[in-house]
């Protein structure tokens, strides 16, 4: 009976959608946020944030508060009411929120093999991954010597294998650039995203997939525009574009032999809703499905509390009106 | 999904694939009287229809209340979570479900009460008013046991989307209780009816 969902959905649903409208009417209001900007000190931050839903999280630190503590606990708390979501959901939901926690693993894992190249101990690289990509072989990511070793003894157990599998062999790995290997690594897990909203259709075909697209194109972009200047080849370019985007097939083609900032320009003006980012500012996508939605505004939440905790410590008031109001 | 709707479609034409070529047979070979009607109304027993409708009057109901209870009783769930003010009052939801399963057994109760003995084997000595009677149960059955089944559902899905509004804003929930006793009434139709045809 797919023509009455409503008979069915709370079966699987209905707790997770009371939850998730939950932590909605919980997120920081203009009126909040006003009160924040106020604050005068770190200790006046925490006592207002006490009387929002974030409510005692920060209760039991010591008493010189510090931007990167309030971050971490901001981090904590998102991350555990992200989880308990994840343990409550059936599939497809469990699917759909593991591939948001993909994305963090896999700057965790470059961030990791950043550092045991560089001859770092991992007690000091752990506790700067994000919290949400954390899977349980990290701890044992210093223990591999070289790329290969760290491919077959942990990378293979993650959900991150199939990423690898898709676009990088052994010997690539040790070759190159660690930067190149975050975007093929991105580019394969944006387009298995990108089909896995597609095949589950409906509603979160409609909102995911132009979010998915704009992300691929916003990031072809950047590729190319930060590529301007360093050996990266034409091809080599090319293999990092992901093909989920508006920009598919012809754009890519363009913005693999574009030189310049023009050229790259003059692709985007093919598009009208990139010339648009072209001319002005950054532009924030529409709408969202509601989980998505819930936890993009969490995190720009997070990120809008830290700004105006880094505000207040270093006494910079003018820009503390910055912050991206979400309502 | 795939999986379910190949099954369905699979199930569905073979069904209408078979009573096509039966009743093709049947015009063909001239053997239309087999077809009879009458045969099965008078040969089925009226105790038969009698307890089907007891049957149905109660089962029907409770799968009504039930489906609504869930739907509702989720949501209530997930919007006490985070607004923990909404448990008492939305128990009210959950109660009208409730009383649609109440209907159903009233209703199967009173049809029960009704049947009784008759002697007779043959549909001449059984005679009409015994099978109008188990005619009318059956259809006082089935009468208060639908009605109940979508009442039940709509009341359900009314309180869930009262659970959630009144998770966001309080004064929200005495408006919507409005649109959910107009749900519930449509239960308390089926049950006048059920006993009209008794």
């Amino acid at each position: 009976m797919s023509i009455f969902p409503e008979l069915y959905f709370n079966v699987d649903n209905g707790y997770l959608e009371g939850l998730v409208r939950g932590f909605k009417a919980g997120i920081l209001s203009q009126g909040d946020y006003l009160n924040l900007v106020q604050c005068e000190s770190l200790e006046d931050l925490k006592l207002h944030l006490q009387s929002t839903d974030y409510g005692n999280f920060l209760a039991n630190e010591a008493s010189p508060l510090t931007v990167s503590v309030i971050d971490d606990k901001l981090k904590e708390k998102m991350v555990v009411e992200f989880r308990h979501m994840r343990n409550q959901s059936y599939e497809p939901l469990a699917s759909f929120l593991d591939f948001i926690t993909y994305s963090y693993m896999i700057d965790n894992v470059i961030l990791l093999i950043t550092g045991t190249l560089h001859q770092r101990s991992i007690s000091e690289l752990v506790p700067k991954c994000h919290p949400l990509g954390s899977f349980e072989q990290m701890e044992a990511v210093n223990i591999a010597q070289t790329p290969e070793e760290l491919y077959n003894a942990i990378l293979v157990d993650t959900p991150l294998a199939a990423f690898f599998q898709d676009c990088i062999s052994e010997q690539d790995l040790d070759e190159m650039n660690i930067e190149i290997i975050r975007n093929t690594l991105y580019k394969a897990y944006l387009e298995s995203f990108y089909k896995f909203c597609y095949t589950l259709g409906g509603t979160t075909a409609d909102t995911m997939c132009p979010i998915l697209e704009f992300e691929a194109d916003r990031r072809a972009f950047i590729i190319t525009i930060n590529s301007f200047g360093t050996e990266l080849s034409k091809e080599d370019r090319a293999k990092l574009f992901p093909h989920c985007g508006k920009l598919y097939p012809e754009g890519l083609a363009q913005l693999a032999r574009a030189d310049d900032y023009e050229q790259v320009k003059a692709v985007a003006d093919y598009y009208p809703e990139y010339k648009l980012l072209f001319e002005g500012a950054g532009s924030n996508p529409g709408d969202k499905t509601l989980e998505d939605r819930f936890f993009e505004h969490e995190e720009q939440e997070c990120r809008n509390i830290v700004w105006i905790a880094e505000c207040i410590a270093q006494r910079h008031r003018a820009k503390i009106d910055n912050y991206i109001p979400i309502f | 999904m795939n999986g379910h709707a190949i099954l369905y479609t699979g199930v569905t034409v073979a069904f209408w694939t078979t009573i096509l070529i039966v009743g093709t047979c049947y015009t063909i070979f001239d053997l239309g009287f087999r077809f009879d009607v009458g045969w099965f109304l008078t040969e089925t027993s009226p105790f038969m229809w009698a307890n089907l409708g007891i049957s149905l009057a109660i089962s029907l109901s409770v799968v009504g209340a039930a489906w609504g209870i869930y739907i509702t009783g989720s949501s209530i769930l997930g919007g006490g979570v985070k607004a923990p003010r909404i448990k008492t009052k939305n128990l009210v939801s959950i109660i009208f479900c409730e009383a649609v399963a109440i209907y159903g057994i009233i209703m199967a109760i009173v049809i029960s009460n009704m049947a009784e003995n008759f002697s007779g084997t043959t549909p001449e000595t059984i005679g009409a008013r015994n099978y109008q009677a188990g005619y009318s149960m059956f259809g006082a059955g089935l009468t208060v046991g639908f009605s109940n089944l979508f009442c039940g559902i709509c009341v359900g899905i009314v309180g869930s989307g009262a659970a959630l509004a009144d998770a966001q804003n309080g004064s929200l929930f005495v408006k919507i209780l409005i649109v959910e006793i107009f749900g519930s009434a449509i239960g308390l139709f089926g049950v006048i009816v059920a006993i009209l045809q008794l």
